[in-house]
């Protein structure tokens, strides 16, 4: 299980986009009593079959991990969530893509912390391919969207140091309060 | 620090590219290459992604780049790091905390010495799942 909420959210996106999609949208909102995360993807999507078995912590497609019996993500991010008297949902269709939407209330005691958003999206936009990404934030007197293709587009590199530099100061600047 | 715009975004990277075209032309040869996987993740990679971004600025660095890759097998010693540039032969380093990556920059790439302690191997095909 992971410990933070940043963790989690680089872990769902990542099997968004290891599922070949080419656009993920993330979205995080904490502007009130709950943190709500949103990630939505235009994959190949899942039928209801698989949905249940990705909830199942003993399921693995045994693809990228021929020897291991144990794909966990999903089942402990939602045993996560509703520990904590949050929500979860999971919704996928064949062909369309696939929705993770979950959310823990700030002040239960074993609400994961958030953790440092801008180092989250540094990790999320310099995972390697040619997808896009759209970010989505808001919290208290924070509200931006990021996407990959522009930031690409501005600093030509998404793997430069110098260009990874300065997205964590742009991604760093867009934390700042209103 | 007032909220950036992608305008200015986009002349900062400008001007600091110039200013790296007349210094470096010699192509980015280090590559850092941080293992991402759920196991990495759990274990801080985040945090030794960011670090060695930060370094390599700091040391100004610049033909290098960053980039994530799955897991390297080695899921004990996380976060993982695979160190390839000239000079030096390509090496995986595990328990890379920030504080190690300071260590791998300033002894492996800029002094072309192993980093004793951290140093591990591919495990065979077999054995990676």
């Amino acid at each position: 299980m992971h410990e933070r909420l940043d963790d989690y959210i680089l872990d769902i996106f990542q099997n968004a986009v290891e599922a070949g999609s080419s656009r993920v949208e993330v979205e995080l909102d904490d502007s009130d009593e709950h943190i709500r995360v949103l990630v939505k993807d235009n994959g190949p999507g899942m039928d209801a079959g698989l949905v249940r078995k990705v909830l199942d912590p003993f399921y693995t497609d045994g693809v990228k991990h021929p020897n291991r019996k144990v794909g966990l993500g999903l089942p402990f991010l939602e045993q996560a969530a509703r520990q904590t008297g949050g929500t979860f949902r999971l919704d996928s269709q064949p062909g369309r893509g696939t929705e993770v939407e979950w959310s823990f209330p700030k002040n239960h005691w074993d609400a994961p912390p958030l953790g440092d958003i801008p180092r989250l999206w540094l990790s999320v936009l310099n995972y390697p391919g040619q997808h896009e990404v759209v970010i989505r934030r808001r919290g208290a007197g924070i509200d931006y969207e990021v996407r990959r293709s522009e930031l690409r587009e501005a600093l030509g590199s998404m793997e430069d140091v110098g260009a990874l530099a300065l997205m964590e100061e742009y991604l760093r600047s867009q934390e700042e309060k209103e | 620090m007032a909220k950036m715009t992608l305008e200015e975004l986009r002349k900062l990277r400008e001007s600091s590219k110039q200013e790296l075209e007349r210094r470096d032309n010699s192509g980015k040869d280090i590559h850092v290459i941080v293992g991402m996987g759920t196991s990495g993740i759990a274990s801080g990679a985040k945090y030794t992604l960011e670090a060695f971004v930060t370094l390599l600025q700091e040391f100004n660095i610049t033909n290098a780049i960053v980039r994530q890759t799955g897991s390297m097998g080695l899921d004990h010693a996380e976060p993982t790091v695979e160190i390839r540039m000239p000079g030096m032969p390509d090496t995986i380093y595990g328990r890379v905390t920030p504080e190690v990556a300071r260590e791998i920059v300033m002894q492996h790439i800029l002094g072309k010495r192993l980093v004793d302690g951290h140093v591990y191997d591919r495990p065979s095909k077999d054995i990676m799942g």
